[in-house]
C-alpha cells in the first residue's frame, strides 16, 4: 500500500497538495480568472493576492500555516476508516475508503496535530475536503474528541477546523453519533474553562455545523465560506423560492449572530495568537509530546 | 385505517374471513363451515405474526409513519396526570413543532417534551409536520433546565422527519440550536430518557435525543437520513429507498445491535396503532422502570456515565 508508506514518511504534503490544488506552476483564480504563481500563491496563504479569493487547501496546508516554521506533531495519525455496517449503495464503502485513501494519502477526513503557535502550545483538528468531501464519521468523531481529551490533559487551547459536506452517509447513525460525542466531549473542556476556537472554512454544513463547529468560545470564519445546516439546494426545495444573495456565506452568518469574526486566512496566526495571548490560559504541566522535526522526504527513506 | 401495501394480504383474509363468519351464522347444519371459520382465524393470526416479525426496514419506516400512530401528546395524555404545557423559548416565538411541560407519572413530577405531529392537513401545517425550527430546540432546552432547576427528570419523545430546513431556519442559527442542545444535555443533572416514538431523523431527532436511556419503540427507525434521501444522494434516484433502509441499518433490533441504543420497548402486534392502550402501557412501564434506576445514582457519575456511553460510539481501524 503505497500510501501508507508516504504518510508514514510524513510527506504526505505533496500528495494533498497535488488533489487539492492541481498540478502545474501557475494557479487560476475561479474568482477573478487571474494566474497566479503557485509559490506566490503559497505565500499568501492560499488567497488570491487580486481578490482575496481563499483556495481550498487541507490539513497539511493549515498546519504548515498555524505552526511555527512548519513544526508539529502529528496525533492519533493511526486511526483509519472501518465500515461498521458492510455498507453498499452504487459501490461498497470500504472500496470507496480505499480508493479515497489511495488518491489523497490521507487515512481519513480529520487530522490532529500539535505544536507551537508563536510560543503557544497549541492542538488542531482539521478536516481535508478531499476525503470523500469532508464526510464525517467514526474516524472524524473519534480524532475530534481525542484533541479535545488532549486539550484537556495540558490544559492547552484546541482548534478544529471544519471543512466538510456533513455527515458521512455511508456509516449512517454511527456518522450521526459523532455529533453527540464531540459536543458531549465539548461540555466537559468548557466545564473546565479550556478555549475552543472553532474555524468554520468553506464549506462547514449539516451534522458538523450542527455539532462542534457551532460550539465554539469562539467561532471564527474564513471570508465567503458557506456555512449552514441545511444545504442551499435542499432548503430551495422546500421553500420553492430562489435563497437571496449571500444566503449562508460566512458574512450572512456573522450578521446573524452566529459567528464571531471573520478572518482573512493571512492573517489567522497573528490574529489566533493575539486572542489566546488576551486569554492567559495557565497550563497545569508541561507538555510530554515528543518535540520531533517533521521528517523530511530523503530522511523517510 | 390507513392500510399499508404490504399488510394487504392480511385484509383480504379478514374479508374472506367475516363471509365465511356470515355463512357459518345462515346455515351450518353439520358444523362445517364453523370449522371453516376457525380455520381462517388460525391462518389470519399466524400470517399477521409471520408478516409483522419480518418487516423489513422500509417496512418499519412505514409503520412508523402510520397517519394512526399515537404522537407525543397521545402519550403525554395517556400515561401522565396534570401536565401543564409550557410555551415559547423566550427569544424569538413558540415553536409548534415541539410540546413540552410538567406532568406527573404516578406521583413522580417529570419534565417531559417531545416533536408534535398533526393528524390532518390543517393541524400538520400547524405542527409544521413534526419538523422544528431553532426556538423549538430553544425551548426545548429551556424546559430542560427548569427541570434541572427543580430537580426532576427529563422524558423526551422523538417523532421527526427532520429539523426543518428553512430559510428563516438558517438565519436564527438551525446548527447552534442543536448543537447547543448536544452539549447542555450531555451534562444536565437529571435523568434524561430519550424515546424513539415514531420517526428519528438525524439531527432533528438527535436534538432532543442526548440520555442516559435512548430507547427505540419496535417498529421505528432512527438514522442520519431518510431513505427517501439517502436514495436521492447516494443512488442518484428516488428509487431505491428499499435498499437505502436496508443499507442504514435504521431500525430498533439493529441500533441495539450496533451499540448505538440502550433498549426496545415492545409494540402490540403490527405497530402502536393497532392497539394504543397497549403501547402506552408499555411506554409508562419502561419509564417506571428506568427511572428507578436512574434516579438514585449520583448526578455527577449520571452525567459521566452519559458522556462515555456515547464517546464510546464508533468504528474505526487503527
Ligand atoms: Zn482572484
Amino acid at each position: 500500500m503505497s500510501w501508507f508508506k508516504r504518510v508514514k514518511g510524513g510527506i504526505s504534503t505533496t500528495t494533498d497538495e497535488k488533489k487539492e490544488v492541481p498540478e502545474g506552476l501557475w494557479e487560476k483564480c475561479p474568482q477573478c480568472k487571474k494566474t497566479i504563481s503557485k509559490s506566490d500563491l503559497r505565500e499568501n496563504k492560499y488567497v488570491c493576492p487580486e481578490d482575496g479569493y481563499h483556495f481550498r487547501i487541507g490539513s497539511e496546508e493549515y498546519f504548515n500555516i498555524l505552526f511555527d516554521d512548519g513544526v508539529y506533531t502529528e496525533l492519533d495519525a493511526d486511526l483509519m476508516g472501518a465500515d461498521p455496517l458492510k455498507f453498499v449503495d452504487k459501490k461498497p464503502y470500504d472500496s470507496r475508503l480505499l480508493e479515497a485513501q489511495e488518491k489523497t494519502g490521507l487515512k481519513d477526513a480529520c487530522r490532529n496535530a500539535v505544536g507551537k503557535m508563536n510560543d503557544i502550545d497549541f492542538v488542531v483538528s482539521c478536516m481535508d475536503f478531499s476525503f470523500i468531501g469532508g464526510s464525517m464519521g467514526s474516524v472524524m468523531g473519534e480524532k475530534i474528541a481525542r484533541a479535545i481529551d488532549f486539550a484537556r490533559e495540558h490544559r492547552i487551547p484546541v482548534m478544529v477546523i471544519s471543512k466538510s459536506g456533513g455527515a458521512r452517509m455511508m456509516e449512517a447513525a454511527f456518522s450521526l453519533m459523532q455529533m453527540a460525542k464531540t459536543s458531549a466531549k465539548l461540555a466537559l473542556l468548557d466545564r473546565e474553562g479550556i478555549p475552543y476556537i472553532s474555524l468554520l472554512t468553506d464549506p462547514t454544513t449539516g451534522g458538523v455545523t450542527a455539532s462542534f463547529a457551532m460550539l465554539g468560545d469562539f467561532n471564527i470564519a474564513e471570508p465567503g465560506a458557506l456555512i449552514g445546516f441545511a444545504g442551499p439546494r435542499v432548503i430551495k426545495e422546500t421553500i420553492g423560492k430562489d435563497l437571496p444573495k449571500g444566503f449562508q456565506s460566512a458574512e450572512f452568518v456573522m450578521e446573524h449572530g452566529f459567528v464571531d469574526l471573520i478572518v482573512p486566512r493571512t492573517e489567522l496566526k497573528t490574529k489566533l495568537t493575539n486572542l489566546l495571548q488576551l486569554l492567559q490560559i495557565e497550563k497545569a504541566k508541561p507538555i510530554s509530546v515528543p518535540r520531533k522535526k517533521k521528517k523530511t522526504a530523503e530522511e523517510a527513506e | 385505517m390507513q392500510i399499508l401495501d404490504f399488510e394487504k394480504p392480511i385484509i383480504e383474509l379478514q374479508k374472506q374471513l367475516e363471509k365465511a363468519r356470515e355463512l357459518a351464522i345462515k346455515d351450518d347444519k353439520k358444523g362445517t363451515r364453523e370449522k371453516a371459520v376457525a380455520e381462517l382465524e388460525e391462518n389470519l393470526e399466524k400470517l399477521k405474526k409471520q408478516l409483522y416479525t419480518h418487516l423489513t426496514g422500509w417496512q418499519k419506516v412505514q409503520i412508523s409513519r402510520h397517519p394512526e400512530r399515537p404522537y407525543t401528546e397521545d402519550y403525554i395524555n395517556n400515561i401522565t396526570e396534570n401536565f401543564v404545557e409550557l410555551h415559547g423559548d423566550r427569544n424569538v416565538k413558540d415553536d409548534k413543532a415541539i410540546i413540552g411541560g410538567f406532568a406527573s407519572i404516578d406521583g413522580q413530577t417529570v419534565m417531559i417534551l417531545g416533536q408534535q405531529k398533526g393528524r390532518n392537513t390543517k393541524e400538520r401545517q400547524y405542527r409544521n409536520f413534526g419538523m422544528p425550527n431553532p426556538e423549538g430546540y430553544r425551548k426545548a432546552l429551556r424546559l430542560m433546565k427548569l427541570a434541572e432547576k427543580f430537580n426532576k427528570p427529563i422524558i423526551t419523545l422523538i417523532d421527526t422527519p427532520g429539523a426543518y430546513p428553512g430559510l428563516e431556519a438558517e438565519e436564527r442559527g438551525q446548527g447552534e440550536a442543536i448543537a447547543r442542545n448536544l452539549r447542555e444535555m450531555s451534562v444536565l443533572k437529571v435523568p434524561v430518557i430519550c424515546i424513539i416514538i415514531g420517526e428519528g431523523a438525524s439531527g432533528g431527532a438527535l436534538g432532543i435525543g442526548i440520555g442516559d436511556k435512548v430507547l427505540m419503540m419496535e417498529y421505528t427507525w432512527y438514522s442520519v437520513i431518510s431513505p427517501e434521501s439517502c436514495s436521492s444522494i447516494l443512488w442518484r434516484s428516488w428509487d431505491f429507498k428499499e435498499k437505502a433502509a436496508d443499507a442504514l441499518k435504521l431500525t430498533a433490533d439493529q441500533m441495539l445491535d450496533n451499540g448505538l441504543i440502550d433498549g426496545i420497548i415492545k409494540e402490540p402486534l403490527g405497530g402502536a396503532h393497532n392497539e394504543p392502550e397497549k403501547a402506552y402501557k408499555n411506554v409508562k412501564a419502561e419509564i417506571k422502570k428506568q427511572l428507578k434506576d436512574l434516579i438514585d445514582m449520583d448526578a455527577e457519575v449520571r452525567i459521566m456515565k452519559r458522556i462515555e456511553k456515547f464517546s464510546n460510539m464508533g468504528v474505526y481501524a487503527a
